[in-house]
């Protein structure tokens, strides 16, 4: 019995490694100084993911990812990773979103290439952004359960074959929760995000690697060529696999309202830079008196 | 968040600057003839080429997040032994889990037994930045090169059974020390005899001091002729771990590489297969393990060279005392300089030996399907030979460089260096053994004794010092002229002290084994200053300061290595004589 997987990552830049040039003098990121990554707990979820497609032979694991024609090397790197492929969403009408609309976009591309989805996986939150707000959003569009923090899918029971419209099975995951774990069970399909406590993702595999590093998705093209202009033209003849799915706003059918900047309610008012210094900290104890002095004081700065 | 390979461009330098590599890659690659069978094969040089870089960046990766961080853990563990089998360090097993999920295994072998068909000069990079991350789990990792073995000698029946296994993951071990059998090898005693009923052979007896003992595939060497003594009595066998028989009875407690598991092995009438004709045993087989493993350890010691020179730099640009940091004392800033310089040097020295063994290894092996061409054949002797010179000098220069470095690097630290807080200490317990096994420096002398006396290395010099370089360099030519001509003379020297020897009536070859080793090192020292002025003319943003520190160090040590063949030819020898 082989499931139908739907990775959603995203391409972040690395903000765990930040130098004097990391924001823009007007606070918003400076993504041309930091390197672009995986962000690192999408990865956490597609070992989640293999780790599924290991244990029931014939699972597709496909990876959705949005974002300009450079984050299709999220896909190739989960290929590399084990996994089968995956789509770029990419479309100018894109552009801007926030959490409203990537997970709409995101929710009507799933509805469009793989309907018949029996688990959606994503990192519980992109390091950039730091919302968490996406991953449960999907959930809320496709109308699937969702379950948050996962530490670890300790199991998956199907149903066995002809019931799958009905219910296809069951998973039961460990959540994070404040001062431990707990274990909870949803009928599939549904939607998990992942934490970064989750057990890492397995390395890049080299014959994986060798097989799929000339992978890339059309936008990646250089200007103008198509795949019979690029060098050894004909392995893309030969070889689907090397062709990255990539879809627009038309392709998705999706309503331009709802998409981008303008399907986007969140409006950016200021940022400030925020420096801890070590000389602001302060030591209290658990004592009735300290705490409190510590919520008068919260409460008086409007913290809460 | 470190890459041991895109962090250290060095190595990226030597394995793409060769002229030789074209070659290689062709003769790896036989006209690229996988591409249609397997989709993960090259479709002409520059793609593989391309390919090797992304493999050694898995590596670097890896390593750099996981076997360096758990180094620390790993030597402080260890491996137990329990009810006869090893358990190692725990994260010894992630490391392990890490390296098969990347298919990293089999790294040499051809594809149609699941390897991944790459040079030897890429699997001793990938060596190196493993050792450099931890090189106990190099070890552990890197006796896969046993598979080498199997494969050159091992029937077809035989390679079909292991070599995929390997592949997958399956770890090696060569089992050839025994107690009374270290250095000595002819005197191996393990006994292998047939066993008629079963049509198999029997191995009983015991072996020490074997590396990762308790791996899934043994190559043994054992004594199958019964009644003979000497190495011409003795063969052969694989041992799989599945039939059983083999029990571990204990692990060495050891000053270093303490990931790595040394077990005393006890073989209980162990089922075995013979590995190739009975009494080549050591003659040919083992020469050949060996002249892997040496080039291993070679790897081994430049990485762990590598890690000495990261430490203390990283440690001397912190460090402040009298207000600045240490790195800006000149004492301090030498000593670091001097660790660059040998790991470049050393490096250089490494890959180009790397290069020779994969061009005669790989006519070897299309000789195994098709007659050589004359012209290949004469290729195929020239490298064989410069393999042979080049590999116990790029093993014993190497390992005792590691050993300095490992030195100068716990010096640069000062009194943080002595405690165990730091990783300086473990790198220097570390190196301590690359000089000693597969062969101690001085063994590695013996076997390269003969190419200083029939002027193979004289003439590689020669060839050398003939090459073009830029009006800049030349004052670097004139001062490597002067070393290699202290060089021959030195070698002259010693044949008129054996021949006057000789008319005396004395054994000649005391003088010619008590100066081997200065000839060795003038000869080494020469060939890596070459070897770096090559590679800073390509490139001097990378090698121009280690070119100059190296000279300097390099002319000084032929100057000694001179006066005291000078001195050990002309004087009495009676002094180097301890009773």
């Amino acid at each position: 019995m082989s499931l139908k997987i739907v990775v959603l990552a995203k391409q972040v830049p690395d903000t765990r490694n930040v130098g004097p040039d990391a924001m823009t003098p007007e606070g918003t990121v400076n993504r041309s100084a930091l390197p672009a990554i995986f962000n690192p707990e999408d990865l956490n979820a597609l070992e989640q993911a293999l780790r599924l497609k290991d244990q029931f032979p014939g699972t597709t694991v496909n990876v959705l990812t949005m974002g300009p024609g450079r984050a299709a090397e999220v896909i190739r790197e989960a290929m590399y990773r084990g996994a089968d492929g995956g789509w770029l969403l990419t479309d100018r009408a894109f552009a801007g979103a926030d959490t409203l609309a990537t997970s709409y976009a995101l929710a009507t591309a799933i509805k469009h290439v793989c309907p018949d989805v029996d688990l959606i996986v994503g990192g519980r939150q992109a390091i950039d952004g730091d919302t968490a707000q996406v991953g449960p959003q999907v959930a809320e569009k496709l109308g699937l359960n969702q379950v948050t923090y996962v530490e670890e899918i300790k199991a998956l029971i199907l149903n066995g074959e002809g019931t799958k419209a009905a219910n296809v099975g069951t998973v039961v995951c460990t959540r994070h929760i404040d001062g431990g774990v707990e274990t909870v069970e949803s009928p599939l399909p549904c939607v998990l995000t992942v934490n970064g406590s989750a057990a890492p993702c397995r390395p890049r595999n080299v014959k994986r690697l060798m097989k799929f590093k000339r992978a890339l998705a059309p936008l990646e093209l250089p200007q103008g060529q198509t795949y019979e202009d690029l060098p050894y033209a004909d392995q893309y003849g030969c070889k689907q696999y090397l062709k990255i799915g990539q879809l627009t706003t038309a392709d998705v059918n999706a309503d331009l309202q709802q998409c981008g900047l303008a399907g986007s309610p969140t409006k950016v008012k200021a940022v400030e830079n925020i420096v801890f210094k070590a000389k602001e900290s302060k030591q209290l104890t658990g004592s009735d008196e300290d705490i409190n002095g510590l919520v008068k004081e919260l409460m008086a700065n409007r913290t809460i | 968040m470190s890459n041991y390979y895109t962090d250290i461009p060095e190595i990226k330098f030597e394995l793409e600057n060769s002229p030789l590599m074209q070659r290689i890659v062709e003769l790896k690659e036989r006209n690229f003839a996988d591409k249609d069978q397997y989709d993960e094969a090259p479709q002409d040089v520059a793609d593989a080429m391309d390919t090797y870089d992304k493999v050694l960046d898995v590596v670097g990766d890896i390593v750099g997040n996981i076997v360096a961080p758990n180094a620390e853990a790993v030597d402080a563990e260890g491996p137990h032994c329990e009810n006869g089998r090893v358990r190692y360090a725990e994260k010894t097993y992630e490391n392990l889990v890490a390296m098969r999920q990347a298919g990293l295994n089999g790294v040499t072998m051809p594809r149609r037994y699941g390897g991944l068909n790459m040079p030897v000069t890429v699997y001793t990079a990938a060596n190196e930045i493993v050792s450099a991350g931890d090189a106990g789990f190099e070890n552990i990792w890197s006796l896969q090169d046993c598979i080498e073995t199997l494969y050159c000698f091992g029937n077809e029946e035989q390679r079909q059974k292991y070599i995929p296994r390997v592949c997958k993951g399956e770890t090696m071990s060569m089992d050839l020390t025994e107690p009374d059998a270290g250095s000595d090898l002819q005197s191996v005693m393990l006994k292998a005899t047939y066993d008629e009923e079963n049509d198999c052979w029997r191995l009983n007896g015991s072996k020490r001091f074997i590396t990762n003992g308790d791996s899934d595939i043994h190559l043994v060497l054992a004594r199958s002729e019964a009644g003979t003594r000497d190495g011409r009595g003795l063969s052969m066998f694989i041992y799989d771990k599945r039939d059983g028989g083999v029990d571990v009875r204990r692990i060495e407690n050891k000053l270093g590489i303490h990931g790595s598991p040394t077990c005393e092995l006890v073989y209980k009438n162990a089922k075995c297969e013979l590995c190739g004709d009975r009494k080549l045993g050591l003659i040919k087989y083992v020469m050949s393990l060996m002249n892997g493993a040496r080039l291993g350890i070679a790897a081994q010691s430049v990485g762990l060279s590598q890690a000495a020179y990261n430490e203390a730099l990283a440690y001397a640009r912190d460090r402040k005392q009298f207000g600045k940091a240490i790195i800006e004392f000149p004492a301090v800033a030498e000593m670091i300089s001097n660790i660059k310089a040998r790991l470049d040097a050393g490096r250089a020295l490494l890959y180009q030996t790397a290069r020779y063994v994969d061009i005669y290894k790989a006519l070897e092996d299309i000789a195994r399907d098709r007659k050589l061409e004359p012209e290949e054949r004469q290729e195929l002797k020239k490298y064989s030979r410069l393999a042979d010179a080049f590999t116990p000098l790029a093993k014993g220069m190497n390992s005792e460089y590691a050993n300095q470095n490992g030195y100068d690097c716990i010096q640069v630290h000062g009194g943080s260096g002595f405690m165990l807080e730091y990783a300086c200490q473990r790198i220097y317990r570390d190196a301590r053994i690359t000089s000693i096994y597969e062969g101690t420096t001085q063994l590695q002398t013996v076997a390269a004794i003969r190419y200083v006396t029939t002027g193979l290395y004289s003439q590689v010099i020669e060839e050398m010092l003939a090459q073009e370089v830029p009006a800049e360099c030349q004052a670097y030519v004139e001062r490597l002229r002067a070393m290699a001509d202290k060089f021959n003379a030195a070698i002259a020297q010693v044949k008129e002290a054996q021949e006057r020897a000789e008319a005396a009536g004395e054994d000649k070859n005391n003088v010619h084994d008590l100066c081997a080793r200065h000839l060795y090192e003038m000869a080494g020292d020469t060939i890596m200053s070459l070897l770096l002025l090559q590679n800073a003319v390509k490139c001097p943003e990378l090698f121009a300061k280690s070119l100059q520190v190296y000279v300097n160090l390099a002319e000084a040590d032929v100057e000694k290595n001179s006066t005291l063949v000078a001195r050990m030819t002309s004087e009495s020898i009676d002094s180097y004589r301890q009773a």
